[in-house]
């Protein structure tokens, strides 16, 4: 199983590579499954209109500081994720930032509920996981996907959360992988969905909205995730390369 | 002398220089300011729902440079347009932003956005930094403007990049994405369009 797995991973990092970036003007979507992608995405968003928008919606009716504090404590877990890709991407200024604010906001913040760290002087910084990591790296995206249940990714973006799954995601090993006697595996896919959950309740009429107004709302998805992971890669702020210049100048002449 | 007259005339070109800057930049931030006061007075008013998408278009159509933007979406395919094609596209796409321009805004009872500060890129754009303010139900969003200055009198925006997402990035790909699924067909993504628009 482990033997397969890791050819498994090596082909999609393979793939992964070959299949590079492209810097050209007007970039070039690597769409190579273009047609189950789609088929994919249907389901997602019926899936998303019989249960996650109804979920969401239902959670929006919660009193702000109980999503407040739901938000924090989903925050504060990430950090086991964010932490060693700080480190892998060599920003240790980033990873002693956050490994502060997961012992502040643990203890005595109680388990992430509230963000004392913040006030404290730590703050709150992107997340970051292995897929940002191999972006970092100059591992291409590779080809677009849309994975059940969980919705947009790349070739890159899915080994990276593999290689969450594989012991780089510290609270995935002590509540699925291993036995303990503290958690159980439902919590982690509890924490998970309540992830989900919460940023569907987050982007409610943005998303939405986005959806009445599209004409192609599958390439919309789809672009929004590129530009997305695309920003965080580069950690930028708000800037894009969208800013460029260059892309606009050809209207001038 | 000659020096002095030299470095006179190096001040003088630097004042009118910062002069020309300081009124892009103001004049940047103020429209910006006016129009995200007039769209959050107008979302927050009693009229009808109806009523604000018509005052919303009148500000769409005063303060975007649609065509502009209407060119900047079709891409690549911008140069196999013919004239008429050129024409037909302007008409449709200027109806169909309007539309969904105002259709998406009308939605938010609540926008208060902040300018925070701006960036002028050249003589042509400045970007203008602003924030959309966190409500109970969603969190505070960074917006920041593309406001295309060759005429100074009058500055129009060119697209809006919401936490760090181009809307016209993301609409150039949209309609790539139905040419390409259509053979490169430029009509296929006509008919999308005017489709929309009889919604």
């Amino acid at each position: 199983m482990i033997k397969r797995l890791k050819i498994f991973l090596f082909i999609l990092l393979i793939q992964s590579l070959v299949v590079s970036f492209s810097h050209s003007e007007e970039r070039e979507v690597k769409d190579c499954f273009e047609k189950i992608n789609r088929a994919t995405f249907a389901f997602n968003m019926a899936l998303d209109k019989v249960l996650f928008r109804p979920v969401a919606a239902g959670y929006r009716k919660l009193p702000s500081p109980v999503r407040a504090g739901t938000s924090n404590a989903l925050n504060n877990l990430s950090n086991l994720v964010t932490i060693p890709n700080n480190i892998l991407q060599g920003d240790f200024r980033s990873a002693g930032n956050n490994t502060i604010r997961l012992i502040i906001n643990t203890t005595i913040g109680i388990v992430g509920i509230f963000d004392p760290a913040n006030a404290l002087g730590f703050e709150k910084l992107d997340k970051e996981d292995f897929g940002q990591t191999f972006g970092a790296m100059g591992i291409g995206e590779g080809c677009y996907l849309v994975l059940p249940v969980i919705g947009p990714s790349t070739v890159r973006d899915a080994v990276g959360s593999i290689v969450s799954m594989s012991g780089g995601d510290a609270w995935y090993n002590v509540t699925v992988k291993n036995d303990t006697q503290y958690f159980k595996e439902s919590d982690y896919y509890y924490s998970k969905l309540t992830e989900g959950v919460d940023f569907r309740a987050k982007n409610l009429e943005s998303f939405d909205s986005l959806e009445k107004t599209s004409v192609d709302f599958y390439a919309t998805v789809r672009s929004l995730y590129l530009q997305d992971r695309d920003r965080k890669i580069k950690n930028l702020k708000v800037k894009t390369d969208t800013l460029d210049d260059s892309d606009w100048d050809s209207l001038d002449k | 002398m000659k020096k002095l007259r030299l470095n006179l005339v190096f001040i003088t070109v630097l004042f009118f220089v910062s002069l020309y800057s300081n009124t892009i930049a103001s004049t940047s931030s103020n429209f910006i300011d006016d129009i995200t006061n007039k769209a959050s007075n107008i979302l927050s008013s009693k009229d009808t729902r109806e009523i604000k998408i018509q005052e919303l278009v009148k500000i769409g159509e005063n303060s975007v440079d649609i065509d502009g933007i209407g060119f900047y979406t079709l891409g690549k395919h911008r140069k196999n347009l013919n004239d008429n094609q050129k024409n037909e596209f302007k008409k449709i796409f200027r109806e169909y932003f309007l539309k969904s321009f105002s259709t998406r805004l009308v939605e938010y009872k609540e926008a208060k956005i902040v300018v925070i500060s701006e960036d002028i890129k050249n003589e042509k754009y400045t970007i203008v930094k602003s924030k959309l303010l966190a409500t109970s139900d969603r969190p505070e969003v960074a917006i920041d403007w593309r406001v295309y200055t060759r005429d100074p009198s009058k500055p129009l925006i060119r697209d809006l990049i919401i936490e760090g997402l181009s809307l016209a990035r993301t609409q150039r790909e949209e309609f790539n994405s139905i040419i390409i699924n259509n053979g490169g067909d430029i009509n296929a993504l006509f008919t999308s369009l005017k489709e929309f628009n009889k919604k």
